[in-house]
């Protein structure tokens, strides 16, 4: 049972039926399928979540618009929220994770290849349960209802009284079930990177990408049962008549809070590290530089790990606690922009003095660090708690996480795309394409998010199906609206720049960025078993001692 | 010498950046005085950098010292990063590989001690205008109000002018210009939050949680705000009205508002029907009205005419919108909790007639 998967073995080449083909997908046990497969269906739920951001803006692109009902506007922003942090951002962060360590660490699949399979599937079906909601479900106005509580789902709206139909429970299991999936890749992660590093890869000498993921993986494990449990008890609330949440028989509707947002804030570097893993490889390759001060972006990643779990409650500087705990919370976040601004300033300190070359990932990469600069300070805005009970639940700061989430999370997930695409696929996807794209992607965002802030400080609240006509808001929403248009035609540039490449790209060869970590020793795409020899290294950039062995890395260790 | 011109055109930048902020957020003057009854609503009468109370003015000086500090910080990574993309491109015919730095303490000791200094002067700053705005006891001299959040309206008690009654009123909030108000905050069934950003900021109204906030209006005026947590299907619908009079005109609305409506006369005779099928409908179950009903789902309705919105601000209070909202409240607030009750035109005509006469 623990040989290689067969089918996965037959070369590309032979020719086999459709059934043969996608049975050898949905059996396979290996790393890079599995990985590929997350981040297929999670591009393939961004342009879902897409779509239900862009019937929002059309109907907030007019005071009173009428496009579509409040039910449906509910259902929408809770299922854009679920989709993108869920299915879009956990499937493709850790799914690019599960490619890559492997590779990067000289292993030839991850620790647990079947519990691997497992995680993958269990997500597939939670999505699946989630989504089967806009059929199966019944909410307070019939069938097909999907969950409309929000994706914070705060109790007590979603206790039986306030949310009669079963709705919510779709929310509850279809995220519960694909945690599962996400603690069992975290599992997989941790366990491939401590043990199964290749000879003369000590911690140290690890690419960065895979201390961003080890981190990660620990953050999964520590946040996600956190959810799962408080899930679990709202189950508990809704079909057995217990009164964690309900408010009416004495529970409490701030433990659902403390809960929710014990797991919400390590979930959002959850969402950012991997992508600041995937900027601290394409920054170096494109600079031509190796990055300013490893240990200090160790160290901070570490640094922001134990403050991240710690941060929790400036989600709740309006609930009413006391002026010493506001403080404290107000403390701790502003604690977490050192080490933040330390990875800033290393990748700037990565780029001086550097040759930049300025393809699509490298551009991605460098408009990551403009737009998350940006999302970082409104976020130190928000850490001010008096100026936080002005612009907290505003739209500021649906401005403010998407520079973060968006702006971050997002452009780093392109950048990652477009730099190991070749390396997972043989081909390279078009420059001409690519530029286009990230160029209407980039003016897209900043068009439709930056007005935001302004419709925040204008006194516009989230989660509004639609805002009165005379308070100034129109402009600021309307120019939010017709971003959306710019990112539609990045998306599809995007979708056709992949197609077409995957039809007659141009052969990638081994390393076409000139890069130097392991996954670039091998062929593209690698072979099942990733390498002919178990790779030893004696640095951080084993390829470029390779290149440059008058001058390799080892020598200047001591600096490290 | 290049160091010194670019921290010039820094600072300039900045300072054109703060000007046409405060330009496009100091909308008016803070003495603009506008008379409740004839105000209409202007664009920026939510802006939070327009306050009109003292604890929204403390938070606007906080933030603008917060924005001054993070709009200098922005220029500088963002000049810096720009400078790096255009000064370090790869240029044509530029074989080999740059020279390879793996770090510099002194340079990575800098840029953690220095973000490390500014977000603890951020800090102190940010610790006494907490203190400042949040109070933990009501002060001094200040009128005490109940604000009850239900799904999509706000009920607001208070005390009559005697002390010894109580006034309950909806969704519109009368309160006396330059008196402290402190508010209890109450919900009757999910989370709401209470926002009027020209008062202070946001305080969430939580079920089984009491909160509370205050704020003290500097001159009359309307000063709108709205829910601002999600609190189901009509939350865009959950709109609120601070009106500030002065002492003398607050009493009188006081003293109006504590007696009971008053009784019709023989000649009313389709506003007696109403009242009748007011009674004998639904709609005693859901509204209050002094010496008729006790319901206590919906809002109290004795004195009705005496507010300018109806639907929690879904529309203007006038005989159309309230002969539309008795007909078929699903019309002007999709999904909110009031019925359509299918009266027939004459029915609508004696209801409308009755409500009417609640002033």
């Amino acid at each position: 049972m623990t040989t290689v998967d067969q089918t996965t073995a037959v070369p590309d080449e032979v020719r086999r039926t459709f059934g043969a083909r996608v049975h050898a997908w949905v059996v396979s046990v290996d790393h890079k399928r599995l990985g590929m497969m997350y981040v297929g269906f999670g591009l393939c739920f961004f342009i879902v979540g897409g779509i239900e951001a862009a019937l929002m803006r059309a109907q907030l692109a007019q005071a009173a618009g009428k496009i579509v009902d409040p039910a449906t506007f509910n259902q929408l922003f809770t299922m854009h929220g679920t989709t993108m942090v869920f299915l879009v951002g956990m499937p493709i962060l850790l799914g690019m994770g599960n490619y890559l360590i492997p590779l990067m660490v000289g292993a030839r699949d991850m620790a647990f290849p079947r519990l691997n399979a497992f995680g993958l599937w269990l997500f597939v079906f939670g999505a699946g349960l989630l989504y089967y909601s806009y059929i199966g479900a019944q909410g307070l106005y019939g069938t097909s209802a999907a969950p409309d509580v929000g994706w914070f789902a705060y109790a007590p709206l979603t206790s039986k009284t306030f949310s009669p139909g079963n709705s919510t429970d779709y929310w509850i299991l279809g995220i519960m079930v694909s945690g599962f999936g996400s603690i069992t890749t975290a599992i997989n992660l941790v366990a491939t990177i401590l043990v199964m590093r290749c000879p003369g890869m000590t911690l140290m000498r690890m690419p960065l990408l895979c201390w961003m993921m080890l981190i990660v993986g620990m953050l999964v494990i520590l946040a996600i049962p956190v959810l799962t449990g408080a899930q679990a008890m709202l189950l508990l609330d809704r079909f057995l008549g217990a009164h964690f949440f309900d408010t009416q028989n004495g529970g409490s509707a701030l433990l659902w809070q403390h809960l929710f947002w014990f797991f919400g804030h390590p979930e959002v570097y959850i969402l950012v590290l991997p992508a600041f893993g995937f900027l601290n490889e394409v920054i170096p390759v494109f600079s031509r530089k190796v990055i300013f001060g490893y240990s200090l972006m160790v160290a901070a990643t570490v640094a922001i790990a134990f403050i991240s779990v710690s941060v929790w409650a400036h989600h709740m500087f309006s609930v009413g606690m006391s002026p010493e705990i506001n403080s404290f919370f107000a403390a701790t976040t502003f604690l977490i922009a050192i080490p933040t601004g330390i990875k800033i300033f290393t990748w700037m300190g990565t780029m001086i003095g550097g040759k930049i070359r300025f393809e699509t990932p490298m551009l991605c990469a460098t408009a990551f660090i403009g737009l998350f600069t940006f999302g970082g300070l409104t976020g130190i805005m928000l850490a001010v708690v008096p100026f936080d009970w002005q612009l907290g639940d505003s739209y500021f700061v649906v401005g403010h996480f998407h520079y973060v989430l968006f702006g971050g999370t997002v452009f780093g997930i392109f950048s990652g795309i477009f730099y190991w695409f070749p390396k997972a696929t043989g081909r390279l996807l078009s420059e001409t394409l690519g530029k286009w794209f990230f160029w209407f992607l980039l003016v897209g965002f900043n068009l439709t998010f930056f007005p935001m802030h302004i419709s925040g400080i204008l006194g516009m609240p989230r989660r509004i199906y639609m805002y009165q006509p005379d308070r100034g808001l129109e402009i600021w929403n309307l120019l939010s609206s017709i971003g959306v248009i710019f990112q539609g035609v990045a998306v599809a540039l995007f979708v056709w720049n992949v197609i077409r490449s995957l039809r007659n790209g141009k052969p990638a060869g081994n390393n076409p960025w000139n890069a130097w970590t392991l996954e670039w020793a091998t062929s593209s795409p690698p072979p099942d078993w990733n390498f002919d020899q178990v790779p030893t290294v004696g640095s951080a950039r084993p390829l470029w001692d390779q290149q440059n062995p008058q001058d390799p890395d080892s020598r200047h260790e001591e600096h490290l | 010498m290049s160091t010194r011109t670019l921290f010039c055109f820094s600072i300039l930048v900045i300072a054109c950046i703060l000007e046409c902020a405060q330009c496009t957020f100091d909308v008016g003057s803070d003495t603009v005085v506008c008379a409740p009854e004839t105000a209409a609503i202007n664009a920026g009468d939510l802006n939070i950098f327009h306050p009109a109370s003292p604890p929204a003015r403390e938070i606007r000086e906080l933030a603008w010292l917060v924005l001054g500090i993070c709009a200098v910080i922005f220029v500088i990574v963002e000049g810096v990063l720009v400078w790096a993309i255009i000064r370090y491109r790869k240029r044509m015919a530029d074989a080999g590989e740059p020279v390879q730095v793996f770090g510099s303490n002194p340079i990575e000791l800098a840029w953690t001690v220095i973000p490390t200094i500014i977000v603890f002067v951020l800090a102190l700053a940010t610790l006494r205008t907490i203190r400042e705005v949040q109070l933990t006891e009501p002060p001094e001299g200040s009128l005490h109000v109940d604000v009850i959040g239900h799904q999509w309206w706000w009920e607001f008690r208070l005390p009559t002018l005697n002390g010894e009654g109580t006034i309950i009123t909806a969704n519109e909030l009368i309160v006396p210009v330059g008196r402290p108000i402190w508010l209890s905050l109450h919900s009757a069934d999910v989370i709401h939050s209470w926002w009027v950003p020209r008062m202070n900021g946001k305080t969430d109204v939580i079920p089984n949680h009491i909160n509370h906030t205050w704020f003290q209006a500097d001159m009359p005026g309307i000063f709108l705000g709205q829910c601002a947590e999600y609190c189901g299907t009509q939350h865009a619908n959950m709109l609120i009205r601070v009106h500030a009079v002065p002492t003398a005109e607050f009493e009188a609305w006081c003293v109006a508002q504590s007696l009971p409506p008053s009784l019709l006369t023989e000649s009313e005779t389709t506003a007696h029907s109403g009242r009748d099928l007011f009674l004998e409908l639904a709609c005693m179950n859901c509204h209050a009205i002094d010496g008729v009903s006790n319901g206590a789902f919906g809002p109290n309705l004795t004195h009705l005419m005496s507010r300018t919105t109806i639907g929690a601000g879904a529309a203007i209070l006038n005989p159309q919108t309230l002969r539309a909202w008795v007909d078929d409240p699903q019309n002007l607030k999709v999904g909110c909790n009031m019925p359509s009750l299918k009266l027939d035109p004459n029915q609508l005509d004696s209801i409308v007639a009755y409500l009417l006469t609640l002033k």
